[in-house]
């Protein structure tokens, strides 16, 4: 179990090296730098100024040196700072000459797209087993066909129409939920409950619309899961002791049904985070996949490379506990008997 | 029993299939008006005899910007799972079929990009390219080929071992005649499942490029930029908003009943 745990993590360090070779080379090989960006907002500015802002950044230079001396500040966590918002830091803050403090972009948007994406899974976890159980146990009834249908239009359904008709439904002509930001604006004033609520309030249709896709493709891997398992012998033998049903479908089937779910789960990070572009732009909210979205229409090279290379982390973070949890979860692989 | 609803899915998803492709097809000669038609005169009409499904804020007939937007989602769909099965089917070959290093190099490629949250990465490229619907076609194809990829790769683990594969490698033919001949047509139900459930997933990351201003580019119309004015005009245009989403929806539904169907349909197991 240590010596696997020490390969998974060393694992690590060489794929980091390939996604940061990977989105460094791609963001060169395109036409247009960040000058010409600057430029088209400042028609004054001469050939000679970009030039000058060329050297500052290194882009005069040729692509593999600047790939080093990159991969030579992050190696230092030194993820630079912006070129379009104020110079601001990408990854964390840091503090002028004044004392003044300047938060990191990624510092800030970070927490805000972790919270979405773990109270989606929470999400999708819980109701996607309730589901995918429902649907196996009363397999080919209407239960199971109104969830399958569900299920199709959860995975066809594009997201941004549903948050948009969300935020129409319940925001504009009803006023139920507020449709934008993260906060309300006398968030300040509130009481610490009140705030709770008031963030909850604003994370419901993010969060909704984020879960909703993977919370359909899990219910049918649960459901698919479970109709497996309960076809198979020890749950006839548990059947032929007189078990109670009850117990024989959430006891002994469930938990095989559930084991996969933490490896699934891993494997679709990077398609919550990627998607939290989308969510992020249309509820106004100020994560990672707005600051991307802000960043690529800036092509502010350090804070798309910044959030490349944590979103990949994160990935790789996320499969790593996937992994971890699965071998733990597994008494057959705990005690060592398999890989 | 269950094949006979795998039947009636594919059955399901295949006529929607069609009603697209016929829009596509007959766009020319079907749409009432030229989908870039500017007529100030008829701004934000609600769905009516004249125009069926209204017109946006420039006047323009949304019934026929809905056909040649079709024709886009069509367009994207084919080419972009052209470029990720035909790369994922060379890469998977390859690792299939000769292993060893070969093997462990590709896969751990596809481990690498599989771990970059892949709509960060096809907007990184689109937004540093000009948003053109070729560019998109390109950059969805060349960012979902892994997929296809392992697909290949584990089908011709598979089959590399069987009775037919060994004579026909004895026998002395090349490398290229038992992957084209025998490995390749062998694999083809999963890869082509992939693929139809590859067009749903291209279908609905184009329109949501094209929502957020970086596809297909005005006046040419897809369904995502006719949401995107959609978006402006929500509190007195429901149809702008309505149409095209349901288009997708309906769309993305009809390749991934398919898909399923097709599932179903050519597993040998279910014979």
């Amino acid at each position: 179990m240590i010596t696997y745990l020490i390969k998974r993590i060393l694992w690590m360090f060489p794929m980091l090296i390939g996604i940061s070779l990977i989105s460094f080379f791609i963001m060169h090989l395109a036409p247009g730098d960040v000058t010409s960006t600057e430029a088209s907002f400042n028609p004054k500015a001469s050939e000679e100024s970009r030039q000058k802002l060329r050297e500052i950044y290194n882009l005069d230079k040729p692509v593999i040196v600047q790939y080093g001396l990159w991969i030579k500040r992050i190696s230092q966590l030194d993820f630079g700072n912006s070129f379009a918002s104020h110079q601001r830091p990408v990854l964390w803050q840091s503090k002028d000459k004044n004392g003044n403090i300047t938060k990191g972009l990624i510092q800030e948007a970070l927490p805000i797209t972790l919270l979405i994406n773990l109270l989606g899974i929470t999400v999708i976890f819980s109701i996607s087993i309730i589901l995918g159980t429902l649907s196996a146990v009363k397999q080919n009834s209407w239960v199971d066909k109104s969830i399958t249908l569900f299920v199709f239009i959860g995975f066809a359904i594009p997201g941004f129409w549903l948050a948009l008709l969300l935020m129409y439904w319940t925001g504009v002509s009803n006023q139920w939920l507020p449709i934008s930001g993260l906060h309300s604006l006398n968030y300040q004033n509130l009481s610490l409950f009140g705030q709770f609520t008031d963030l909850m309030k604003h994370l419901f249709l993010p969060v909704f619309v984020s879960s909703l896709s993977g919370l359909a493709g899990i219910s049918l891997y649960v459901r698919n899961g479970m109709l497996e398992i309960l076809n198979q012998d020890f749950i006839t033998t548990a059947r032929a002791k007189g078990l109670n049903e009850k117990k024989i479908v959430f006891v002994h089937a469930l938990k095989n049904a559930i084991l996969p779910l933490i490896t699934i789960i891993g494997l679709s990070i990077p398609g919550l985070i990627g998607g939290s572009v989308i969510s992020e732009s249309i509820f106004a909210i100020p994560g990672m996949g707005k600051l991307f979205y802000d960043s690529v229409l800036m092509r502010d090279f350090p804070v798309i490379m910044g959030i490349l290379t944590i979103g990949s982390v994160l990935t790789l973070i996320g499969n790593l506990i996937a992994d971890l949890g699965y071998a733990w979860a597994d008494p057959r692989i705990r005690k060592g008997i398999t890989k | 029993m269950k094949k006979f609803i795998g039947n009636s899915l594919a059955l399901a998803g295949l006529i929607i299939i069609t009603i697209v492709l016929l829009a596509a097809v007959l766009a020319p000669f079907i749409a009432p008006y030229d989908p870039n038609f500017i007529d100030i005169e008829s701004i934000l009409i609600a769905p009516s005899y004249n125009h069926i499904m209204g017109t946006d804020g420039l006047g323009r007939d949304v019934f026929s910007r809905m056909l040649y937007g079709a024709q886009i989602s069509l367009l994207v769909g084919f080419v972009a799972v052209g470029i990720s099965t035909g790369i994922g089917i060379i890469l998977g070959s390859i690792a299939g079929f000769y292993r060893g290093w070969v093997d462990s190099f590709i896969m751990r490629i596809v481990d690498v990009v599989l771990s970059i949250p892949s709509f960060f990465l096809i907007l990184a490229v689109i937004a540093f390219l000009t948003p053109s619907i070729w560019n998109i076609m390109i950059v969805i194809g060349l960012t979902s080929w892994m997929g296809v990829t392992r697909l290949v790769r584990a089908e011709f683990l598979s089959l590399r071992g069987r009775e037919y594969v060994m004579a026909s490698e004895a026998m002395g033919s090349s490398d290229i005649k038992i992957i084209l001949l025998h490995l390749l047509p062998n694999s083809m139900t999963p890869i082509i499942v992939s693929s139809v459930l590859g067009i749903a997933s291209a279908v609905l990351v184009e329109s949501g490029l094209s929502f957020l201003g970086l596809g297909v580019q005005a006046p040419t119309a897809s369904w995502g930029n006719i949401l995107t004015d959609g978006k402006e005009y929500i509190q007195f245009a429901w149809w702008l908003s309505l149409f095209p989403g349901l288009a997708i929806l309906l769309t993305v539904l009809g390749y991934n009943l398919l898909g399923e169907g097709l599932r179903d349909i050519l597993d040998p197991k279910n014979k």
